[in-house]
């Protein structure tokens, strides 16, 4: 190891000059081009289709529960059914899509265009992580769908270990592999940023997005690993009867709950960091502003990625660990909100006498705003010791991390897929049904999950299959918002597919974005830029014009 | 020399050079994910450890020091050729790097070797849990059988785990010889040798932290 950074090279090779038009999509024709490919744009695409289609299944699972809960004895499922979809939803959500999601599609897809390279630094490990999420994802299908699992998606012991009869080995074993097709991902993106950035790519020149998901890494990197100790341990002592976690046989289940969290707290972090980079992309191009203290949200990312490692424990508040432990927990996790607060402000001062257009991009990041100081803000709740006690395992829990999970992370991904759907596929897509999608989602969400935390301030526990009939109401409306978020799901869904086909074509850089990936054709061509780009100057340099406006 | 034979540069890099640093780097970031994956089992280890202690030391006891202690030998003296094979290979010498290769993947085979005599002589000493185990004998020695049997389980683990780094270690750089021999490393490219020789000191240095931790946590004599 020579150097930690690497220096910047002059760019030596001339490259062939495509035929014009030339794209990655068009480039080359048939499946084997594309199961084959090592192009990271057609990764990503890749990526995009099989994410979206576990999206769907777990979408599915959640309107199971959601129909589920419409009356108080159950509508339709038996409490072994119920408990088993709703650990396919947990497990298909976090593994399957929230923590590949942005990384693998937007990421893969953006960092070498953002950063002026030609590919990743590692293209056949790029695609190897992507058939090693497809094993994964095949095998944690065929386990649903051959009977299904009952541990929740976070497999506590001693039920995980001893008592479940579902299952279990072959889960574990699916969510360890996909945990690997993450862990290479994530190495592969700190190495291309280290190695691959073009002349005059300094680090503080970086875009906001390519931070973010430097910080993602790190934490992909060094957190996964731990995840599939603990679920090996598990494993373990299900085949052997040696009682690893087992209270009776010397064993101690809380063990199994720190090295759980350890890796599924900064997971969290997995799924918000790159959104929040996202965020920073859409609302410096829609209010026309540079970022308002980029070295603070560098820092923030950097922050967010340590401090997050050493919170871990404030899912355990009622495991019996010791309260000394307890307190300087919930200090930290008081800590680890500082830098995402750090964020929201720049956010806000960035929109302070901008420009602002409200298309649809911007509408979703600043329905991400919005949503996710919420979600934070209950956050602060459940981090003090005595309230958390008080709402512990309730829908307060829920609500709250689908508030930083869905009203975050999935609100900025369509934020972000819309914001570079021009880009990735050349074309535009109807700006009015955006806008009417990103509305429907965004109020969906809030009628879905609004009742959520009064129902569990009121003591409604998580997971349970049957409730008190008072409750049935608070349910109803949730149903009835899940109702509308499937409609607003349902919506880019089709018009996206749409726009392949009717969309006007895009050209090179219909926001009039300042980042490098703009500064290429749309589609991109399958090595990205005709001569690599010498950068010299910050990824905002807007100069205060609106938004052009494509004609609707 | 022929320089032809190396491969073509990938067409996202400036130079060979700058290829083979972020291969290099590539191998470091992943060796960071390796020190997790044995980190998650040192720490559970550990815990158990520190509450069991006199059931994990009076396991530890029973443990062949002999042979990990002439393991770790071995172990320490392929790492030796691996520097060695390295060495050759930034100085372009075909003949030293595949034989250096090839001894050291020896060395490693008579680590696996050598340990599964262990894991033989464990089984004949009553070590492991479920197939040969008395739990008599541990009472009378005043400690839990369970708490043994965890000790034993975390043995089973950290070696198992180790020795499949091994076997794969194994497998790449016997490989690698092939590629030396024939001819695929220059002084100008060479960092498979040197990415993989990463690996193979991370193997060992893994196995310097298990040799103290599993078999030297109970004070015994030396002729055990
Ligand atoms: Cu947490």
């Amino acid at each position: 190891m020579s150097t930690i950074s690497a220096p910047f090279r002059p760019q030596s090779s001339v490259r062939q000059t495509p035929t014009a038009g030339e794209n990655y999509v068009n480039a080359a024709y048939g499946t084997r081009s594309w199961l084959l490919t090592t192009d990271h744009k057609r990764i990503a695409l890749l990526y995009l289709v099989s994410v979206s289609s576990m999206f769907i299944i777990g979408g599915l699972a959640a309107t199971l529960i959601r129909l589920n809960l419409l009356t108080p004895n159950g509508a339709f499922m038996t409490a072994d059914t119920y408990n088993k979809t709703f650990t396919a939803h947990g497990i298909i959500m976090v593994f399957y899509f929230l923590v590949p999601v942005i990384p693998s599609v937007l990421g893969n897809f953006l960092l070498p265009l953002m950063i002026g390279a030609r590919d990743l630094a590692f293209p056949r490990l790029n695609l190897a992580s992507w058939y090693i999420y497809m094993v994964g994802a095949a095998m944690i299908l065929w386990v649903i769908f051959s009977g299904g699992i009952d541990t929740g998606w976070t497999f506590y012991t001693p039920f995980s270990s001893k008592a479940s009869h579902t299952d279990v080995i072959p889960a574990m074993i699916a969510i360890a592999i996909a945990g690997f097709s993450s862990i290479f991902t994530g190495l592969n993106f700190i190495v291309t940023v280290h190695y691959l950035r073009a002349p005059g790519m300094t680090w503080f020149r970086l875009p906001l997005f390519v931070w973010s998901l430097y910080a993602t890494s790190l934490i992909l990197l060094l957190a996964t690993p731990v995840l599939t100790v603990a679920l090996f341990l598990v494993a373990v002592e299900r085949i052997f009867g040696i009682g690893i976690f087992d209270p009776a046989l010397g064993g101690d289940p809380v063990l199994f709950q720190h090295l759980f969290w350890f890796y599924s707290h900064p997971a969290v972090y997995i799924m918000v960091l790159p959104a929040m980079g996202i965020v920073s992309e859409v609302i410096t191009c829609f209010a026309r502003k540079n970022i308002f203290g980029y070295p603070f949200v560098v820092a923030a990312s950097l922050g967010i990625a340590v401090v997050g490692f050493l919170v871990w424990a404030h899912h355990m508040f009622v495991a019996g660990q010791s309260v000394y432990a307890a307190l300087v927990f919930s200090l930290l996790s008081y800590c680890v909100a500082i830098p995402s607060a750090i964020k929201v402000f720049n956010w806000t001062a960035t929109l302070y006498r901008g420009s602002i257009s409200f298309r649809t991009p911007m509408l979703y990041i600043l329905g991400f705003i919005g949503l996710f100081t919420l979600g934070g803000l209950t956050g602060l709740f459940l981090a003090a010791l005595g309230l958390n006690v008080h709402v512990h395992d309730t829908y307060f829990i829920i609500a709250h991390f689908h508030f930083i999970m869905v009203g975050g992370t999935v609100m900025a991904y369509m934020g972000g897929l819309h914001y570079w759907w021009p880009k990735i596929t050349g074309k535009l897509y109807p700006e009015s049904w955006g806008r009417i999608s990103a509305l429907l989602i965004f109020f969906g969400f809030l009628l879905t999950f609004l009742p959520q935390f009064v129902l569990g301030y009121l003591g409604m526990p998580r997971r349970y299959f049957a409730y008190p009939p008072e409750f049935q109401v608070l349910n109803v409306l949730s149903t009835a918002g899940a109702s509308i978020l499937a409609v607003g799901y349902a919506l880019p869904l089709t018009y996206l597919i749409w726009s392949l086909r009717y969309g006007p074509d895009a050209g090179p850089n219909p926001w009039e974005a300042t980042g490098l990936e703009w500064q290429t054709p749309s589609p991109p061509p399958t090595h990205n830029f005709a001569e690599i780009p010498v950068v010299d100057c910050g990824p905002y340099e807007y100069s205060g014009e609106e938004v052009p406006d494509h004609g609707h | 020399m022929a320089t032809d034979h190396a491969p073509a540069t990938w067409h996202h890099f400036d130079d060979l050079e700058h290829q083979q640093q972020t291969t290099l780097f590539g191998m470091w970031a992943f060796l960071a994910t390796e020190v997790l994956i044995f980190g998650g089992m040192f720490t559970a280890y550990t815990v158990y450890r520190m509450q069991y202690s006199a059931a994990f030391e009076a396991a530890s006891r029973h443990l062949n020091l002999w042979i990990g202690g002439i393991n770790t030998l071995v172990l320490l003296t392929s790492s030796l050729t691996m520097v060695l094979a390295v060495h050759a290979a930034r100085h372009g010498q075909r003949r030293a790097t595949t034989t250096q290769l090839l001894l050291t993947a020896a060395l490693g085979s008579v680590f696996l070797a050598l340990k599964a005599v262990e894991y033989y002589l464990d089984y004949r000493d009553n070590l492991v849990p479920l197939y040969a185990f008395d739990p008599a004998e541990w009472s009378a020695l005043n400690v839990r059988p369970q708490h043994v049997e965890l000790f034993l389980i975390f043995y089973y683990c950290l070696t198992g785990l180790h020795a499949v780094h091994l076997i794969i270690g194994i497998a790449v750089v016997l490989v690698l010889a092939v590629f030396a021999h024939r001819d695929y490393f220059t002084k100008e490219f060479h960092s498979p040798v040197e990415a993989w020789g990463l690996y193979w000191h991370f193997i060992d240095v893994v196995w310097v932290f298990l040799l103290p931790l599993l078999y030297l946590i109970g004070s015994r004599a030396i002729v055990g």
